[in-house]
């Protein structure tokens, strides 16, 4: 790694920093722009206002915004977002218990989900025009412009209700055998799948066929060879930078397909946490996922531009 | 997901264009398809309420999630009303709060791109840099925190969508507007002493209006998504007003049972958005093949 990359990355690193700052802001501006404070909320209207006082005073709602933001900010990065206003928890200690299911959906989603989308969009573009293309053009075209409960209907219609191979909801996120493990994940890992699969499979065959276009891909062609070996040793190892930034990015779908997902399946994930955090109105829990749920998208998109400045060759020979 | 929108955007704008060099004739019918369904939806919108066989807040069937029948052409809901006049009564709040946070969006988005555009320079710069800033954050977070500090009445749901899908319609319009303003027919303009406004609503925006209206076909098909979504997650329109996203919702203890009365309105969501999307690609195939 040379200088000139080394500097850009370091550029892109403090810039999502900056980034990941404005965003915090804005998420604890959002939620305190209402003039009905988190004290009245939490003792009700039968409070008496000396209570309600008291209790700003706790909560230091009685500072300035600026200072309450930095002071929010300063929680916030020392692990302590705060106590949810609904049953007195501390929030570290409700989203500790709902983290993992979430992260680990995430993680059996994309073990799925990347390598069947790799192999669909090198194929289809190995088999440009063809019928095979055409079927997995449309489809994704039609899965990317279709809501997310509509597929998890639909996957509950079929492998549910009519065949009766798997159960409705999803619940334990402890399976303790192989099949119960299945069981339980096929559903919500199937639904997240299809949309993300669909992303990336057309946004890798772009990138394929950008490089058959190339002069060299050209070059190949005219020596006589072989289009597989024209796909596999020559474009695909020079769309490896683009293949991985789409890979990033459409991951970062994730994070709101995620949200549906949980709450069709009953999935005991984060995500479900905000949705029952947003009825209640519980901010601190809703600031808290919010910037979780920020800071996980801006680094896939972070990690999808770091891959695209190591991986561009003009960049290694300066 | 904007960002990843809008590259699968520009994608699916070059493969149209490709395809349909080679196949205009298929596309056109395509495009007629796409076009029925959504003048379909538009009409139930309006005239839906006066022709449903029920009122669509009566229990007219004793029995619940029942299937299709003579009598009630999609079955009936969790509580035994008619499902296909639900349907139609929920046309109006799904197409109308879409429609009106789409203008909303599409029309600043655009007016601020011509502004940022035709001022260049540091305006410019600090207006893209904002709007970036705001694309940060997921769509769906920044609807739920709105819904979780003002609650979930209609206009804030339009305000909501408008603002999350604001930055996206300004993006594109702006490199539009770049481009058209460095057009001698506009240095011309400028030469002749016209107003801004008249350069920007004469001179510009009549040559950038295709892509945007094309643009706003696409994010009509995002907002639609996104408010469906929030009414799904029982956040965004409040009964008794109810749009396909709540009617999914209020059903999806059937789900179970494998009751028609989920998948209709999930269905009618989709047919919306795919109508959409073949109107417009196809659309603009045409076009690109004519050029």
């Amino acid at each position: 790694m040379n200088g000139m990359v080394l500097r850009l990355i370091l550029r892109r690193l403090a810039l999502a920093a900056l980034t990941l700052l404005l965003v915090s802001a804005g998420v604890f501006f959002i939620t305190n722009l209402l003039p009905g404070d988190a004290a009245q909320a939490a003792l009700g209207q039968a409070a008496t206002p000396e209570t309600v006082a008291a209790l700003r005073l706790q909560y230091g709602l009685d500072l300035p915004g600026p200072l309450r933001y930095a002071r929010w900010l300063g929680h916030l990065l020392s692990g302590n977002p705060g106590i949810s206003l609904v049953n007195n928890v501390p929030v570290a200690q409700m989203i500790g218990g709902r983290l993992p299911a979430s992260l680990m959906l995430a993680a059996v989603t994309a073990a799925v989900s990347v390598p069947l989308a790799l192999l669909l969009g090198i194929a289809s573009a190995m088999y440009r025009g063809s019928a095979f293309d055409r079927v997995v053009n449309v489809s994704a075209v039609s899965l990317v412009s279709v809501p997310e409960f509509l597929v998890a209907t639909v996957a509950v219609m079929i492998f549910a209700v009519k065949l009766r191979w798997l159960s409705a909801l999803s619940h334990s996120a402890d399976a303790a055998t192989l099949g119960a493990f299945i069981k339980s994940y096929a559903m919500p890992v199937m639904t997240l799948c299809c949309v993300i699969v669909a992303q990336m499979t057309r946004m890798t065959r772009a990138a394929v066929i950008d490089q058959l276009r190339s002069s060299y891909a050209e070059m190949a062609l005219l020596k006589g060879v072989r289009r597989t070996r024209i796909v596999l040793r020559h474009a695909l190892p020079n769309a490896i930078g683009p293949i991985a930034n789409a890979v990033a990015l459409s991951l970062s779908y994730l994070l709101g397909g995620v949200i549906i997902v949980e709450s069709i399946f009953n999935y005991p994930g984060i995500a479900t946490l905000m949705i029952d955090a947003v009825s209640t109105r519980d901010m601190p829990l809703v600031q808290a996922c919010s910037m979780i749920f920020c800071a996980g998208y801006l680094l896939l998109v972070l990690t999808a531009d770091v891959l695209a400045i190591v991986s561009n060759p003009r960049l290694k020979t300066r | 997901m904007k960002a990843l929108h809008d590259s699968a955007r520009a994608e699916a704008t070059t493969a149209a264009a490709s395809a349909a060099t080679k196949k205009p004739r298929r596309h056109s019918t395509m495009a007629w398809i796409g076009m029925g369904i959504v003048g379909f939806w538009l009409l139930m919108a309006i005239i839906g309420p006066t022709i449903s066989p029920y009122d669509a807040t009566a229990i007219v069937d004793v029995d619940v999630f029942s299937g299709m029948s003579r009598k009630f052409l999609l079955g009936s809901d969790y509580l035994g009303r008619d499902m296909l006049s639900r349907i139609l009564f929920g046309t109006r709040a799904t197409i109308g709060l879409a429609l009106a946070a789409t203008l909303l969006a599409s029309i600043i988005g655009t007016a601020i791109a011509l502004f940022a555009a035709f001022s260049g320079g540091w305006r410019d710069a600090v207006i893209s840099r904002a709007l970036d800033a705001l694309i940060s954050i997921p769509s769906k977070m920044f609807a739920l925190m709105m819904v979780a500090t003002f609650g979930s009445s209609m206009w804030l749901l339009v305000m909501t969508a408008a603002i999350t899908y604001m930055p996206g319609a300004y993006r594109i319009a702006r490199s539009l507007a770049v481009n058209v303003q460095a057009m001698e027919y506009v240095q011309a303009a400028r030469a002749r002493g016209e107003g801004v406004w008249y350069i920007m609503t004469m001179e510009m925006l009549p040559n950038m209006i295709r892509p945007v209206l094309a643009d706003f076909g696409l994010r009509f098909v995002y907002v639609v998504l996104l408010l469906s979504g929030l009414s799904f997650l029982s956040l965004g329109v409040q009964p008794p007003d109810a749009d396909w996203g709540s009617l999914v919702r209020e059903n999806i203890s059937g789900l179970g049972e494998g009751a028609l009365a989920v998948i209709m309105p999930a269905l009618a969501i989709a047919s919306l958005t795919i109508g959409v999307n073949l109107l417009i690609d196809n659309l603009r195939g045409k076009r690109a093949a004519k050029e």
